[in-house]
């Protein structure tokens, strides 16, 4: 077995040396530096700009401008391309932008010979504005008469959906029910990963531009670029060497159309865009800030009555992915609690902030907090036990969404709430925090999640492979589903070692994708790489497999059905005797004089299924009260997300998205100036990312039911691990001190704010 | 690349002298920890640099031969953490410097640096300034000694001459013989973190450990520099060692302390940490000077 | 006197004597990548919250984005590729980041590395908690460290009981 075991990554040597190269790394020398200049307002219109003082810079080589830019509207979205007009991602931002929509948008690029000229000349280019008043609400911005970010968008809404279940207003007139109302918000925040923002781009033949990235989606990324500069797609290559990390933040197309226009603009001489983590922060993505009103009605033994969620999405300037966020956060809060009559409504609002894209998670993260708060609040109310109150209400087995198709097979989220309660022995701790009354005090919580792995139906789920096999008899493997340090290449060599019979050490993982040769996949996002990777791994490693033993069969006169290879050898299954090794099968076939072949397979594969993955985090948590301090002391995560490939990866990645979740909970925060836009805490100083000492020892532990739909019996793992902690963390807070604070993160000043309104502080 | 004019090193503190005669526009540069960053930031874009970072015989802690405390100017945070002296005389200054940044900054960071730059977070100040610290400069006419008192003017703005340069913090024997302290920092998390509020408080107790004998306490972030709350010190003076004492301290820190609201951090916030810091740092200096609260 | 564009640095970098004559506005950072080839060390802030830059200079850890290449004359400087010897042979620490799968984008890792070999180059034996304290000026974003301050434990304890 070649799946199912620790095996150590693939890429692990060369990160420990620090051999591994990403995108800085190989940026030839002589590569100019652009630099960008951004927006000082957060709303208006570039009137003039004079770049005259800055032209003088020495070093300067052309400065370009929003002025210069070709006319043509783009959408940024890492979503496969759809050839339906209806389903594209909306085209509302030009490569520069004369309408500026937020603190920080691009109005100018000077391109010079070295980082000093160019950040020098930057600041030397005067923009002239005409200011037009801005919001950074999103509810807000829905109101009569707030200034309109899109002409195309005149009340500043994106998208809006519902949907509805049974008859809310006639059920909510049962007796005897009891309502609990609640409205819970989470902050925009940032991905934050290590290597912010980069890319270089290049010409080569003439006319065709190479843009090398660091990006999650090579071929998306290649489409939307073509589209930006109006080229055919063919005149655009796109290289993604390795990445330090993404989350999301990569999974849109940032600057890469950009850099290749100013490619363009200086003959082809290379130029790179180097983000500064001031940039990474405010003009690349983040994620939507989300605000819910929750309405329930709960019978007096703990079950619903009826429900209603409205949430409102902060969009911030540009489209990017969307309305598509918050659809699926709010898709996910009739599914995890279902209930016969249910009302909801989502809308999605342009503000003038930072564009919010994917961030692992895709808007569950927010959901998750809003509505897994809000059971708890059921259950204080109701005063009930969390865990019982979720085995009763939460989605049962066999309950099929009519809409994905999806199923749950198994009891999962039982039997993750089960092993978690275990782990941190909640129930004995819930009953010995139960009676505290001094400064400081403990609690313990948790919460539920739901995630959806892959994004069919709402888009395509294709992946296509290429594998050969080398004169070694060792596999060359190839596939659009990028490596991002989630452990994609070791996963996918595993898959294929076990699909072909052979070790995982002997697949060649090509690590780095180009689209001049990369067989097409979608990239990396949602949690789809494994699952729809899978499917192309295994339909292509039939194939490849099957042209073997027809060689072998040549080779060895056995007839095909009664042999098969295992350990790197041609075995008759019957009695596993060893008949030809896979090199000399390999050797043999390539320089045969008669039969010479390149033994090779590609293959796409198109996913018509997805899959549930579902899991739960517990917490406990000491708040100091006159501090307003709360101390993590531990959390941990259990989830089912079916069979793992690499059980040490699995738990490796898991303990990443705690953590992501960790700074959801009690630290992230973008903070905005509200008279000019501009974001203040634009640096890792300033924005709490945790670091070691924040983080108790935190763990992952999994159930694994086989998901019956993928060839492996993999479903999401990569996002869910991020999308309870916040509000496990938030109910033990409420466990400890009975407040029930509904804004995360839930810092010093939050506590400050909501001790003070509960009582709990000395009055001055 | 950093956006430098021009740049100087010092080979002497004679030699940095000299360079601020001759480039008084240029900026002195010693770890960098606080000058780089506003280099690249923009505001220093395009500055002049004299680096005293040569200058090892400003770094370490040594005794005068009145037993005062001299702290190189450019001693590093994580050598004052780990300085026998330090640890034996001062270890609320050790302790204090820990809490600063992460160990690469407690490296490159110096304690010159943390006082001169001027800010009001600085995480060694108020313990140095609740020892009664004095800074010595030196320039063209020599040596001058400042307490940090009157060395802070106000934001960003310290008592250095156009000639001079910082070589020491002092500190007398009378200032820390027989003193015990706390130093708690509050910060948004729990390393890379510039303090929401800093406070230092040290005491010494009366023979019969039953009484404050003296108390010091500063804040940071309490005000535009770090300040000393005297009419705080005065008031537990003699007082027994009681929570009613620390109560009594804490209302004399509510009148003294006036922190502003700025977008890290609302004032009442800060009040309201501010006081309990201001408890707790009494109760655990009093703790380590041997003293036991009763009541 | 004069101001310097350029000064003429000699240093001992992974073990070799080395010297060059770098300009002054030039951080160790840079210096490190674009002349010498070190391209572990990693640019994640520029400003000394990441701790992706990290270098051991005469045996102390710091941010190499946050020192001018100019004070490192006369210094010791040991970069990641340093730990590796001339047959390939990596050290206990990157054998057991790999063995704790204590890297994902990698990233961080040399970094991170980097600060686990100067806690662990003093043979003291710490507590997690005090791993954690000396690690608190690294960040990563894809490993939550718990793996990170595995691997920097079990290294420590497998030096400990070997002497
Ligand atoms: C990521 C990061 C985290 C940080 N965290 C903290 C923290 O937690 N707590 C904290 O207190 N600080 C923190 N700092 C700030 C900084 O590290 C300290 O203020 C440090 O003490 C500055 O010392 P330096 O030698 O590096 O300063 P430099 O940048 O060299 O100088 C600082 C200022 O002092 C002047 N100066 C320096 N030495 C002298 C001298 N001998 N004579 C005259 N003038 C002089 C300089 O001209 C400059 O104005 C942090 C900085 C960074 C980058
Ligand atoms: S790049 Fe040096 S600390 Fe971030
Ligand atoms: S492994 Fe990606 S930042 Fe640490």
């Amino acid at each position: 077995m070649q799946v199912g075991k620790s095996v150590k990554r693939v890429d692990a040597y060369d990160k420990v040396t620090g051999r591994a190269k990403y995108t800085a790394d190989i940026c030839p020398k002589d590569t100019y530096v652009a630099r960008i200049v951004h927006s000082t307002i957060a709303h208006g219109r570039v009137l003039k700009i004079d770049t005259s003082e800055a032209e003088r810079v020495e070093g300067v080589v052309k400065i370009l401008t929003c002025f210069d830019v070709p006319d043509i509207e783009f959408g940024t979205a890492g979503h496969p391309w759809t050839t339906n007009p209806e389903h594209q991602d909306i085209a509302d931002r030009k490569l520069m932008n004369e309408h500026v929509r937020y603190y920080g948008d691009e109005v100018a690029a000077v391109i010079a010979k070295d980082e000093v000229a160019a950040t020098r000349a930057a600041r030397l280019v005067r923009v002239e504005y005409e200011k037009y008043p801005h919001v950074l609400d999103p509810l807000e911005a829905i109101q009569e008469g707030m200034p309109v970010i899109h002409e195309a968008f005149p009340d500043n809404i994106l998208g809006h959906s519902s949907i509805r279940e049974g008859n809310y207003q006639e059920a909510i007139r049962e007796p005897g029910l009891i309502k609990i109302e609640g409205w819970y918000s989470t902050p925009s925040v940032q991905h934050s990963q290590i290597e912010n923002h980069i890319c270089y781009a290049y010409m080569e033949g003439g006319d065709r531009v190479t843009v090398v990235a660091s990006t999650q989606i090579p071929h998306i990324t290649r489409r939307i670029t073509a589209q930006a500069l109006g080229l055919p797609w063919g005149k655009v290559r796109v290289i993604k060497p390795y990445i330090g990390g993404g989350f999301g933040n990569k999974q849109d197309a940032l600057y890469e159309p950009l850099c290749a226009w100013l490619c363009t603009q200086v003959g082809g001489h290379p130029v790179m865009i180097d983000s500064t983590r001031e940039e990474t922060f405010v003009s690349s993505r983040v994620r939507h800030a989300m605000r819910s009103h929750i309405i329930s009605w709960v019978r007096p033994d703990g079950t619903f009555a009826a429900r209603k969620m409205k949430v409102w999405s902060d969009q911030g300037a540009y489209a990017s992915h969307g309305h598509g966020v918050v659809a699926k956060g709010m898709g996910a809060f009739p599914q995890i609690y279902p209930c016969p009559n249910v009302e909801c409504d989502c809308w999605t609002v342009y503000t003038n902030k930072p564009s919010a894209g994917a961030m692992r998670g895709y808007g569950i993260p927010q959901t998750m907090f809003h509505n897994e708060s809000h059971i708890d609040d059921i259950v204080t109310k109701l005063n009930m036990d969390p865990v019982e109150f979720r085995r009763k209400n939460s989605m049962p087995v066999g309950y099929v969404d009519p809409f994905s198709k999806n199923e749950l097979y198994d009891d999962s989220f039982n039997q993750c709430m089960t092993k978690a309660e275990a782990l941190l022995n909640f129930n004995r701790k819930r009953k010995l925090y139960a009676n505290q009354t001094g400064p400081v005090r403990r609690g313990v919580g948790m919460a539920l999640f739901w995630y959806n792995t892959a994004v069919w139906p709402i888009s395509i789920e294709t992946s296509a492979c290429r594998m050969i096999l080398n004169a070694d008899g060792s596999i060359q493997l190839m596939l659009g589903e990028t490596e991002i340090g989630q452990g994609q290449d070791t996963a996918a060599a595993q898959m294929a070692a076990q699909v072909l019979g052979v070790s995982y050490k002997d697949v060649h993982v090509v690590s780095t994708q180009d689209t001049d040769v990369t067989p097409y996949g979608s990239g990396a996002y949602a949690s789809r790489q494994t699952y729809v990777g899978g499917f192309a791994i295994a339909q292509t490693g039939r194939i490849l497999k099957e042209k073997i033993l027809k060689h072998a069969h040549r080779l060895t006169r056995m007839p095909v059905d009664i042999i098969d290879i295992k350990d790197s050898w041609i075995v008759r299954k019957e009695d596993g005797r060893r008949l030809i090794s896979l090199e000399t099968l390999a050797t043999e076939t390539l320089y045969d004089i008669k039969h010479s072949e390149h033994i090779a397979a590609e293959s796409t594969y198109s996913v018509q299924s997805n899959a549930y993955s579902f899991g739960a985090s517990f917490a406990e948590v000491e708040v100091d009260i006159p501090l307003c301090h709360v101390r993590l002391l531990g959390l941990v995560n259990v989830h089912d997300c079916g069979n793992l490939i690499n059980p040490q990866l699995a738990e490796a990645q898991v303990h990443g998205g705690m953590s992501m979740g960790i700074g959801f909970g009690l630290y992230e925060k973008m903070l905005f100036d509200e008279k000019s836009g501009r974001m203040l805490n634009d640096n890792l100083l300033d924005y709490k990312l945790p670091t070691t000492m924040d983080h108790p020892d935190i763990i992952a532990d999994f159930v694994e039911n086989p998901e019956p739909t993928s060839p492996f019996g993999t479903k999401a793992l990569g996002e869910p691990p991020a999308c309870s902690p916040a509000p496990a963390i938030r109910n033990a807070i409420l466990n400890a001190t009975g407040v029930a604070i509904n804004d995360i993160p839930i810092n010093p000043d939050q506590l400050f704010e909501s001790f003070r309104d509960a009582g709990l502080l000395e009055g001055e | 690349m950093y956006d430098i004019q021009h740049y100087y090193e010092a080979k002497s503190v004679e030699d940095a002298i000299r360079l601020r005669v001759e480039h008084p526009e240029a900026v002195i540069i010693s770890g960098g920890s606080d000058i780089l960053i506003s280099i690249r930031s923009g505001d220093l874009a395009g500055c002049s640099l004299i680096s005293i970072h040569g200058l090892d015989t400003l770094r370490g802690v040594s005794l005068d031969p009145d037993d005062t405390l001299r702290i190189g100017a450019l001693t590093s945070f994580s050598h004052l953490m780990k300085d026998p002296l330090i640890l034996e005389h001062i270890p609320v200054l050790a302790e204090a410097a820990g809490k600063v940044g992460g160990p690469q900054i407690r490296n490159i960071g110096t304690v010159g640096g943390n006082v001169c730059n001027g800010v009001t977070s600085a995480d060694t100040a108020s313990t140095l300034l609740a020892f009664d610290a004095e800074a010595e400069l030196q320039g063209q006419k020599g040596k001058r000694r400042v307490p940090l008192t009157a060395f802070y003017k106000g934001p960003r703005r310290v008592d250095i001459e156009k000639d001079e340069i910082m070589t020491a913090l002092l500190i007398s024997s009378k200032a820390y013989k027989d003193y015990a302290g706390c130093y708690i920092k509050y910060a948004k998390r729990a390393a890379m973190d510039i303090a929401t509020s800093g406070c230092s408080v040290n005491v010494k107790l009366t023979p019969g450990k039953d009484a404050i004998e003296y108390a010091r306490v500063a804040f940071g972030v309490s005000g535009p520099v770090p300040i000393r709350i005297s009419s705080a010190e005065e008031a537990v003076q003699g007082k027994p060692l009681t929570e009613e004492t620390i109560e009594l301290f804490a209302e004399h820190v509510r009148a003294g302390i006036n922190p502003r609201t700025s977008w890290r951090a609302s004032r009442d916030f800060r009040i309201q940490i501010q006081l309990e810091m201001a408890r707790r740092c009494l109760r655990r200096s009093i703790e380590r000077a041997g003293g036991e609260i009763v009541g | 006197m004069e101001s310097i564009s350029y000064k003429q640095i000699t240093f001992t970098l992974n073990g070799k004597t080395v010297t060059t004559s770098v300009d002054v506005r030039l951080s160790l950072l840079e210096v490190l990548r674009d002349t010498f080839g070190m391209t572990s060390v990693k640019k994640g802030c520029e400003v000394g919250e990441c701790g992706a830059c990290t270098v051991i200079i005469d045996g102390e850890t710091y941010d190499s984005c946050i020192y001018l290449a100019a004070w490192v004359d006369s210094k010791d400087v040991l970069t990641l590729e340093g730990l590796m010897d001339e047959e390939g042979k990596i050290s206990d620490i990157q054998q057991a980041f790999i063995d704790e799968a204590a890297v994902q984008c990698g990233f961080c890792t040399p970094g991170f590395i980097m600060s686990s070999w100067k806690l662990l180059s003093t043979g003291k034996r710490y507590t997690r908690d005090e791993i954690r304290r000396e690690l608190s000026g690294n960040m990563c974003r894809c490993t939550g460290y718990q793996n990170i301050i595995d691997a920097v434990e079990k290294v420590m304890n497998e030096r400990l009981a070997d002497n």
